[in-house]
């Protein structure tokens, strides 16, 4: 009786959760419109449907995806890179990894913000800065054509330092012996970094990646912030859309079928997130 | 690694240098730009050194501005208060609701405890909107629209999770014997679980009450979705500052450094926690 009684709340969160869920999955299946109530009345999958042959939809895929691959890629490598530099555990090297947390910390619509001051076209740093390098009419975020990067670079100044800070905890806890072995032999350090530290780092880099392509297919704080999803449709992601659909165009059916899909391609995801993350917490805390 | 060759630490210390830069210049340029008056910020080129001035806080704590198109009022003080009262409250929520239940599903193994651990946890990867736009319709119905209790109760979906499996981690990593040992000596479950268990799982639930606090205060759409200006957090009220004062650059600025301030001190201070709460426990920093 205790264990059900301790982890009553905690189920009552649950079916919190999943009521709207489940509501979102019904309202994907109908015509529901919240100017047009009279209209409502179930449709079957046709609201996914009509989004093979909307280009807004397709736009909105592709937006997506090119934001979560670009996000990811960058943010990897970049914190695979500063990991390594911050590798030996000297006092400096752990000052600086905890310097870098603060990015992290700053709340993602803030930080969106603070860019925003900063590329301002008329007095902002960046925007002055590039200039002295001959680069002059950088619209940043208002342009269409380089929308997409500046909220990249926003996404890739908040999130980089989370997979340093996992990609840090994970090289620090290699086990020795390979790397002086290694260096007792003479081996010669590329070949070190791609057959011994990568392979060992490697269910690391696949949690920390999977966990960032989870949030950045979802990205919605920094680009709301931003743009709003603009210039045009530019930037407009699953949940910016979703967002406008039922606000902007109370089109709650249509809401609902994008956020399906989304959830779609997160579950898919998150499945393998959690079945690597398991393996990895069963390993950090010293039980299967 | 070569440490040795005087080339590679060269590199070594350059690229440092630059990751530094890029991360750090941001919040540096913004705390510098709270401090300028508006003719400041606009000069080109820009100064890196000025006269400090105050102006831009006084104005956003006396919650007036003043313009040359007339006064404005501000109510950035009370997005403040309410980042406070929501993360707080969520947070203390969550630990009651939360610490019991981990320390169910540590110790006993039950389906249900596995099912609600891991629906938790794959919601916390679902999009947000999936679960907050059919609830804003039910908060409508059932009166919870824009109450505080109504944002506390969803930002639980935050908390809650990382609570759950970040705590349930130290508990397992506490071995039973001793509460085997304090109940044979005639205790209840309800005194082993509050004078040894949670005790010693202390620093897991510090940690993951601190981190929840972070995630919730940083939270942008819960409340732009479900709380009308007068209950808004600094997030959706530092955007909507922006849109109703797009030229005061000195008070926005101002404003982004009175909503980053209290979380970027937490993390300062918790940093120790953040490597394994920010995995969910999955890597032993």
């Amino acid at each position: 009786m205790l264990p059900y009684l301790l982890s009553l709340p905690a189920l009552l969160v649950c079916i919190a959760i999943l009521v709207p869920f489940v509501t979102a999955a019904v309202y994907s299946l109908q015509r529901y419109r919240l100017n047009l109530p009279y209209l409502r009345g179930f449709i079957g999958v046709d609201n996914y449907i009509d989004f093979l042959s909307d280009p807004a939809f397709w736009n909105t895929l592709r937006i997506s995806l090119v934001y979560t691959a670009s996000t990811v890629v960058l943010e990897l490598l970049l914190g695979l890179g500063i990991a390594l530099l911050l590798r030996r555990p000297t006092r400096f090297h752990n000052a600086v990894s905890i310097v870098l947390l603060l990015p992290l910390m700053t709340a993602p619509a803030i930080a969106a913000l603070m860019w925003k001051l900063m590329t301002n076209p008329g007095f902002g740093i960046l925007s002055y800065l590039i200039g002295l390098f001959g680069v002059h009419d950088f619209k940043w975020a208002s342009d269409p054509s380089t929308a997409l990067f500046t909220v990249v670079l926003v996404d890739v100044w908040v999130y980089t330092p989370f997979i340093m800070i996992l990609l840090l905890a994970g090289l620090r806890s290699l086990p020795r012996q390979p790397f002086e072995a290694a260096a007792l032999d003479g081996v010669p350090t590329s070949f070190v970094f791609f057959r011994i530290t990568l392979p060992m780092l490697a269910p690391y880099i696949i949690t920390a990646s999977l966990f960032r392509l989870l949030d950045s297919i979802q990205q919605f704080d920094i680009i709301y912030a931003m743009t709003q999803g603009g210039p045009g449709d530019r930037l407009m992601v699953f949940q910016v859309q979703a967002y406008l659909e039922f606000f902007q165009y109370t089109n709650v059916g249509r809401s609902a079928a994008l956020l399906m899909i989304l959830w779609l391609i997160t579950n898919i995801l998150s499945n393998i997130f959690i079945k690597n993350w398991l393996r990895l917490r069963a390993r950090a805390h010293g039980h299967a | 690694m070569d440490h040795s060759s005087l080339a590679g630490r060269i590199f070594r210390g350059v690229a440092l240098a630059l990751v530094l830069v890029f991360f750090m210049f941001p919040i540096v340029w913004i705390l510098l730009m709270s401090f300028q008056t508006n003719e400041q910020i606009l000069r080109i080129p820009p100064h890196i050194l000025f006269e400090p001035t105050l102006a831009n806080y006084e104005a956003l704590i006396s919650g007036q501005l003043r313009t040359a198109a007339g006064n404005l009022e501000i109510s950035f003080m009370r997005n403040l208060m309410n980042s406070f009262v929501l993360s707080s409250a969520a947070v203390l929520l969550a630990l009651l609701l939360g610490v019991p239940a981990a320390y169910a599903f540590a110790r006993f193994k039950f389906r249900l405890g596995e099912s609600i651990a891991f629906t938790l946890l794959s919601f916390r990867f679902a999009p947000p909107l999936l679960v907050l736009l059919p609830l804003s319709l039910y908060y409508q119905e059932l009166g919870l629209n824009d109450t505080y209790f109504g944002i506390v109760w969803v930002y639980q979906l935050i908390a809650l999770p990382l609570i759950l499996w970040i705590v349930r981690g130290y508990f397992e990593d506490i071995s039973p014997d001793i509460e085997h040992a304090y109940r044979l000596a005639g205790h209840t479950w309800r005194e082993a679980f509050t004078r040894i268990a949670v005790p010693l799982a202390g620093p897991g639930i510090a940690a993951a009450g601190l981190l929840s606090f972070i995630f919730c205060w940083n939270n942008f759409v819960f409340a732009l979705i479900l709380a009308s200006a007068d209950k808004q957090p600094v997030t959706v009220g530092a955007l909507a500052f922006v849109t109703a004062s797009g030229i005061q650059y000195g008070q926005i600025a101002a404003a982004i450094v009175l909503s980053v301030t209290p979380t970027l001190l937490l993390a300062l201070y918790a940093q120790r926690y953040l490597v394994e709460g920010l995995s969910l426990g999955a890597v032993k920093g």
